[in-house]
């Protein structure tokens, strides 16, 4: 590859060509400051609009100054980064930002985590010089985000995860000028657009204009309430990303320390949402079975593949881009709704309490799931299923108002029965393992002999479309992955076109899967804690007893005593759910 | 501000057979947007979701690109569009007079089209006919060196349905 030569600051660098001055400088520890610019570049994520002007540089030569961040290293070039007119004029673009930004930080959702903060601070700005016109939009409130574009700085890095890695096209720049703001077609809300509620909006803004929507005072309520009966569920990529609030390591896990918590917290019983993805496997690795021994034996009428539907930003999805594929995935309910379903029925009545006397709680990584729980057909009679959802940021602030030091918490157990889960359950948390737990059920089911092997690496990595062959005793099994909706985009145009090869098909929404959803703390770019997170997981389940769902001896004893058979009538009653049309149509008249 | 209406499928076709010529092209969208307005005096927002859905790009975008130029509109004009220059010669020349006295007659602000469909109201920038100035266009008939006595008998000329445009 071609080097470049150049000199930053005084100091000779070499970099590759193509390489921005912004990438040069990191490379010889010169760290300048950005605000618009957000990479991760393992997973091909690039927002480079160039446009906020933090970053910008004296470069020798140049009549004006360059912004790093899109500015290419030329051989030769010698650039300044810390100028008198460099600061000057990155304290000006500051100064001006902040003159049409709320100065409600001490009451922000994103205090202490907003980025325009963070420069502000770091220029030491004491006050703001310039006083004009103030951008006032309405605030829109939905079930699971919340948008403030009041404080929107335009760094557009909303539109670039919603449109490129999403493709839902939720969001865009609209307007010209001082109005120009990011916002959804016709200023419609979110719930009128075709947003899943993925939240990676969220998990990419800068500031406070982008936030998840807090259920945490109705949770505490919840518990202060005498009469109420609080369960909670927690999902498996929680484990591997709360310890981060904590200042822990990325990937530690802190599963032990979490169930501690939630019992500090005063939660009545704490449960694992692992326990129903062990739940969802014997459903959904049924319908695949019975699917599949239909279609081995010539039945023509068999819809194949199967689609995974554990995801809720992914049935959002389909439902509004693919409705005419509505009938593929799979009919059963992610493992929030299955365990919020069992809670309130097998469970609420071995513990004798009434439906509308229990509480249920999930902590998940996700904000589609807060959307997810809202939905009517997961209710009965007006009484939701899962009550509250919480981000696995909004558990940190829990613990930490209720006074809990986290990282000196003795290891606690999860209770039973609903908090007994096994090693394919866990891996529900990252791309690739809702297949791979269904994959170690349905071989052991299918062909009645022990799995030749327990981990299967062709289906794990982080590329956003993988697939594999699996060979189930002599039959070949295709398996499609896709994380990312832009990836599964290309997985449902194939079977639109009757192209797909796949016998069964995974998706999750969010890069890497849950464990960068919109709810986990924050990244700022950093792929490396994704990595971590990725990895966890995978020692997460190594260190389970049992690894395959079907040996679950809860899970067993469900069917046995309350369930009978997976896919029976009273899983069908309780575990699984049907589809909706949701693409807009476009009122036609005839003339 | 916009205005729901139900497009008819006459609309659809020619919308679509508008897009088809410019092979769906997701590229061409400001010159399907210009195609499309030319042909139906604006574009509501019933109109812009079947030109994404030809173009298979968000709805989001096509109202990205509507909203960002002052040029393309989602309000019918009027039977008869009153545009007033507000370029430098014709500004310095009085046009805000004749603004005013427009918005006074005719009951409408800048940007509003007047119930019963007759005028819409809109300023732009420089005609090129400076040596007129101030220049008023109503459709494309252009009326040049006015004063804001004149204005009256404009807007008579054209109450009665007036003469086409």
């Amino acid at each position: 590859m071609d080097k470049i030569k150049l000199i930053i600051d005084n100091k000779e660098v070499s970099v590759p060509k193509g390489s921005t001055i912004l990438e040069a400088a990191h490379k010889i520890g010169i760290d300048i400051p950005t605000l618009c610019h957000f990479e991760l570049k393992d997973l091909d994520i690039h927002n480079k609009p160039g446009g906020c002007r933090i970053c910008v540089v004296e470069v020798e030569g140049r009549r004006n100054l360059a912004p790093a961040c899109v500015t290419e290293c030329t051989e030769g070039m010698i650039v300044k980064t810390n100028s008198i007119r460099v600061l000057n004029a990155r304290r000006t673009v500051l100064e001006l930002l902040l003159s049409d930004h709320p100065a409600d930080c001490l009451v922000c959702a994103k205090s202490c985590h907003c980025q325009l903060q963070d420069l502000a601070a770091r220029f030491g700005v004491r006050e703001i010089p310039f006083q004009g016109e103030q951008s006032s939009y309405q605030l829109e409130v939905s079930p699971s985000i919340i948008r403030d574009m009041n404080k929107c700085v335009m760094c557009r890095r909303c539109e670039t995860m919603c449109n490129e890695l999403q493709t839902v096209g939720a969001l865009n720049a609209i307007e010209r000028g001082f109005p120009a703001v990011v916002s959804t077609a016709f200023n419609q809300t979110l719930a009128n657009s075709p947003c899943t509620f993925c939240g990676q909006c969220v998990a990419v803004c800068p500031v406070g204009a982008l936030v998840e929507m807090d259920h945490t005072p109705k949770v505490i309520r919840a518990i202060a309430d005498g009469k109420k009966t609080v369960v909670v569920q927690v999902a498996p990529a929680v484990r591997v990303a709360l310890g981060e609030e904590f200042g822990m390591k990325p990937g530690t896990i802190v599963t032990g320390k979490l169930t501690a918590a939630l019992k500090a917290l005063g939660f009545n019983y704490v449960f694992d949402t692992d326990w129903s993805a062990d739940l969802t496997i014997m459903e959904e690795g049924t319908e695949l079975i019975d699917k599949l021994t239909r279609h081995l034996n010539g039945d023509k009428s068999v819809k194949l593949p199967l689609l995974s539907s554990c995801c809720p930003a992914w049935v959002n999805f389909f439902e509004y881009h693919f409705p005419e594929l509505k009938d593929i995935p799979s009919t059963a309910k992610s493992p929030q709704q299955m365990f919020g379903s069992i809670a309130k029925s097998y469970f609420a009545d071995k513990i004798g309490v009434k439906r509308e006397d229990m509480v249920v709680v999930s902590v998940m990584p996700c904000l589609a799931k807060k959307y997810e729980c809202a939905r009517d057909e997961f209710k009965v009679d007006g009484n939701p299923d899962v009550d509250y959802s919480i981000s696995t940021r909004e558990l940190a602030a829990l613990i930490k108002q209720a006074n809990i030091d986290f990282k000196s918490l003795e290891d606690a157990p999860f209770d039973s029965p609903l908090g007994e889960s096994t090693g394919a359950a866990v891996i529900f948390g990252t791309t690739g393992g809702v297949i791979e737990a269904a994959v170690r059920t349905v071989y052991e089911v299918l062909t009645k002999k022990p799995l030749p092997k327990l981990e299967f690496t062709e289906l794990r990595g982080l590329e956003g479309v993988r697939s594999a062959t699996i060979d189930v005793d002599g039959f070949k099994l295709n398996i499609g992955i896709a994380h990312g909706l832009s990836n599964a985009r290309k997985l449902l145009n194939e079977i639109k076109e009757g192209k797909s090869q796949f016998h069964a098909i995974e998706v999750m929404a969010c890069p890497g899967g849950c464990i960068d959803g919109g709810g986990q703390p924050l990244h700022h770019g950093n792929s490396e804690i994704i990595k971590a997170r990725w990895e966890a997981i995978y020692e997460a389940d190594r260190n389970m007893p049992i690894r395959k769902s079907h040996e679950n001896p809860s899970i067993q004893a469900i069917y046995k005593e309350f369930l009978g058979e997976p896919c029976g009538h009273k899983s069908h009653e309780l575990l699984h759910t049907h589809y909706f049309d949701k693409a807009k149509v476009i009122e036609v008249k005839l003339d | 501000m916009s205005v729901k209406i139900e497009i008819s499928q006459k609309t659809r076709t020619k919308i679509e057979e508008i897009c088809k010529s410019f092979n769906n092209e997701p590229g061409e969208l400001i010159n399907v947007l210009h195609k499309t307005q030319d042909y139906l005096g604006y574009l509501p927002a019933e109109v812009q979701e079947v030109v994404a859905h030809e173009l298979k790009i968000s709805t989001a975008k096509v109202y990205g690109v509507v909203s960002f130029y002052s040029f393309f509109t989602m309000i019918p004009k009027g039977r008869f569009p009153v545009s007033i220059c507000m370029g430098t010669a014709c500004y310095v020349r009085g046009a805000e007079r004749i603004l005013d006295e427009f918005k006074h007659l005719l009951k409408l602000g800048v940007g509003e089209t007047g119930a019963d469909g007759l005028f819409s109201l809109a300023s732009l920038r420089c005609v090129g006919a400076c040596g007129l100035a101030p220049v008023v266009l109503v459709g494309e008939k252009v009326y040049g060196r006015l004063a804001t006595d004149d204005v009256k008998s404009i807007v008579e000329e054209y109450k009665g349905g007036g003469c086409a445009v």
